[in-house]
């Protein structure tokens, strides 16, 4: 298999008037060609200052990239010019985001933000990328999308708003999608036509895709691999069966168990991951996931765990083994 | 209602009878009213002490709306709340403002149903000063208690809401709404604005306190998942009427309901191998404005089950008679 992307050691930091904020600590992660790759986490766990990061598309300052390299075919996109990068971003690599009323341009037409990366990228004339638009605004399911096109964002419902920024995103036809909590803001019935959409436009077009999220249960569906993020580290990687068959990080499995299933007919009592997620003002010492972790023992708080391999493609960062009860490399 | 007589008959605690609220919509420089949205519009249920009945349904449904009307927050257009036998609709001034103390909520958003220029122990005393519970001495010590209770530190009370994080905010806000020992909360979508591993943090303080205080919720989300968990009843509302009520299990093991088959098969499910068997039911379209809903069943114009019938007459000319149909299991379809 082909690496779509390959990132090695990502450091992100933000200079704040508090203090430096530790967002990514060393962030390495593959994407083969055609995959889908989810990545989840709360709030705060940098799981989108990376792709951010990677795209260059963080404010520099605040934010510092202090290392790391990002191979995108061979190529590395932080070792790219203003003018390469851009050449790159919407063509080859597109993002949507949450939020479709933000990320959309207000006084411009939808037909406009649709044909302006097809002008840009592909050299279309105006005629062209019209029908093009048209044509990508009929795929994503927005019925008679030629008379849409001089539709303003605000005449469009929130679904609809998410299909557009999808359009956009597809327009170049792209070699990976990033997602960002692309469906976050919307009804649970709008979030499943998205996520339909975007299964059926994977297969057309075969584009490998990042999608980012807090909710497992949307990953369960979609992805084919998982990375599981805590205060700016990656903390569980594997294909998505094993992950959710057998969680080892204590994280991981605080997650799974505290979402309610719909059908569960039991009623169990949720788990309870204690305490909040971590500030991530001090230079992490140890594992931050310590003072939350029900296993935590002396080494955890002296030595960050690395990701360590515990079943095929299945790595955890935890020096603490659930399954055996036991310290991992104490045998 | 409950047909099946349980051995010791579920009291009534709060019965909504036909409620409405139509918000208007004014145009022009006189102001004169063009039309209305119909937020709720003929919305039936009970709510039994002790229990907790979920309220669901997409944004726009009118769940939240419903909630407001209950506790008098929204003025209602039409319909009766009969709260411990008396019509919370008929009452005004002193002795709505008395029944108030019985009934509490917990807001969305803990970022903005906090005033940030109070502290702590101001925020959860004020309602204690308010309907003369508590005083002084007496009234900090209360606080405290409740602090404790819901599971902050007790010595917190002179600090201020931006000092806490959103769950820590959301407990503050649980710890206000007990402060007058009230018998019903109603749950405004508690848990939407809080991270995944806080949720369930919330949703067991809130569990733990139903059992401690004997309290009846009415808990509205938009996260079926959720609802299913805390509650003992489910509502589901769409396009501001009650589409199905039923017991939690019979709800999803039985949904009658077009739109709840649909909803519950769009919940997705944290489980790789169930989710590649799923078949999902997936509507097509948005919800219509209610300013202008559909006419008959508001949901004849996204209905699967219509779709198959090939639109019969009835789903569009005629309003579903909201029946039960079985003991306990409530529904508004022509064809359920």
């Amino acid at each position: 298999m082909t690496n779509v992307l390959e990132v090695k050691d990502l450091i992100t930091r933000f200079e704040t008037p508090e203090g430096t904020v530790h967002a990514v600590n060393g962030v390495s992660f593959n994407l083969e060609e055609g995959e889908t790759l989810g990545v989840v986490g709360e709030s705060g766990c940098g799981k989108s200052v990376t792709m951010l990061s990677m795209l260059r598309l963080i404010p520099i300052p605040p934010a510092r990239v202090e290392k790391g390299e990002a191979i995108f075919f061979g190529r590395d996109l932080l070792k790219m010019n203003a003018n390469e990068i851009r050449s790159v971003r919407g063509s080859q690599i597109s993002m949507i985001f949450q939020d479709p009323m933000t990320s959309l341009n207000p006084v411009l037409t939808v037909g406009r933000q649709l044909t302006e990366p097809l002008e840009t990228h592909r050299n279309m004339d105006q005629r062209q990328a019209r029908a093009r638009a048209a044509e990508l605004l009929e795929m994503v399911g927005i019925p008679s999308g030629k008379a849409r096109l001089d539709d303003y964002p605000h005449q469009f419902s929130g679904g609809m708003r998410q299909r557009v920024m999808i359009a956009m995103g597809l327009a170049c036809t792209p070699q990976l999608l990033i997602a960002d909590e692309p469906t976050t803001a919307l009804d649970v019935t709008i979030q499943a036509q998205i996520i339909d959409l975007v299964k059926r436009l994977r297969e057309a077009m075969g584009m490998s895709i990042i999608w980012i999220t807090h909710d497992l249960g949307i990953v369960a569906g979609l992805a084919q691999r998982v990375m599981v993020m805590y205060a700016g580290f990656i903390v569980e990687r594997s294909p998505v069966i094993e992950l959710y068959a057998n969680p080892q990080h204590p994280y991981t499995r605080g997650l799974l168990g505290s979402l309610p299933r719909v059908d569960d007919t039991e009623n169990r009592r949720l788990v309870n991951i204690e305490g909040a997620p971590p500030n991530l003002l001090t230079a992490p010492k140890g594992c931050p996931f310590v003072p939350r972790c029900p296993f935590a023992y002396d080494r955890c708080r002296e030595e960050n765990p690395p990701l360590m391999v515990v079943e095929v493609e299945h790595e955890v960062a935890c020096w603490w083994d659930v399954n055996r009860g036991q310290p991992r490399y104490d045998r | 209602m409950t047909a099946n007589a349980a051995p010791s008959q579920p009291e009534v605690l709060l019965r909504v009878e036909g409620l409405k609220k139509h918000f208007p919509i004014r145009r022009g420089i006189l102001q004169r009213q063009v039309g209305s949205v119909k937020a709720v519009d003929g919305v039936s249920f009970e709510v039994l002490k002790g229990e907790t009945l979920g309220l669901v349904g997409e944004s726009g449904c009118g769940k939240s709306t419903t909630g407001r009307a209950i506790l008098q927050l929204h003025e209602p257009t039409a319909g009766h709340i009969i709260f411990n036998g008396q019509d919370l609709t008929q009452l005004r001034g002193e002795s709505l403002r008395q029944m108030r103390a019985h009934m509490q909520m917990i807001f969305q958003d803990p970022y903005a149903s906090l005033n940030p220029r109070m502290t702590v122990g101001e925020i959860i005393g004020e309602p204690m000063e308010v309907h003369g519970l508590a005083n002084g001495a007496e009234k900090d010590k209360r606080v405290k208690r409740l602090l404790e209770v819901v599971g902050l530190n007790p010595f917190f009370t002179n600090r201020y809401p931006h000092e806490f994080s959103g769950g820590q905010r959301q407990r503050i806000g649980i710890a206000r709404a007990l402060a007058l020992n009230p018998s019903f909360i109603i749950c405004d979508e508690p848990i939407s604005a809080l991270d995944v591993s806080i949720q369930a943090q919330v949703v067991n303080l809130l569990e733990d306190l139903q059992k401690e205080f004997g309290l009846t919720y009415l808990f509205i989300a938009h996260d079926l998942s959720m609802v299913r968990h805390i509650s003992d009843r489910i509502c589901v509302m769409y396009l501001g009427k009650t589409m199905e009520l039923a017991d939690r299990n019979e709800l999803y093991a039985n949904p009658l309901h077009p739109y709840t088959h649909a909803l519950l098969s769009a919940v997705p499910l944290p489980d790789p191998l169930a989710e590649a068997k799923r078949k999902r039911t997936i509507l097509t379209g948005d919800v219509p404005s209610p300013a202008n809903p559909p006419t008959g069943c508001p949901f004849h114009t996204r209905c699967p089950l219509a779709q198959e019938k090939h639109m019969p007459e009835e789903c569009s000319a005629k309003t579903p008679e909201w029946r039960q149909a079985r003991p306990g299991h409530w529904v508004a379809c022509h064809f359920a």
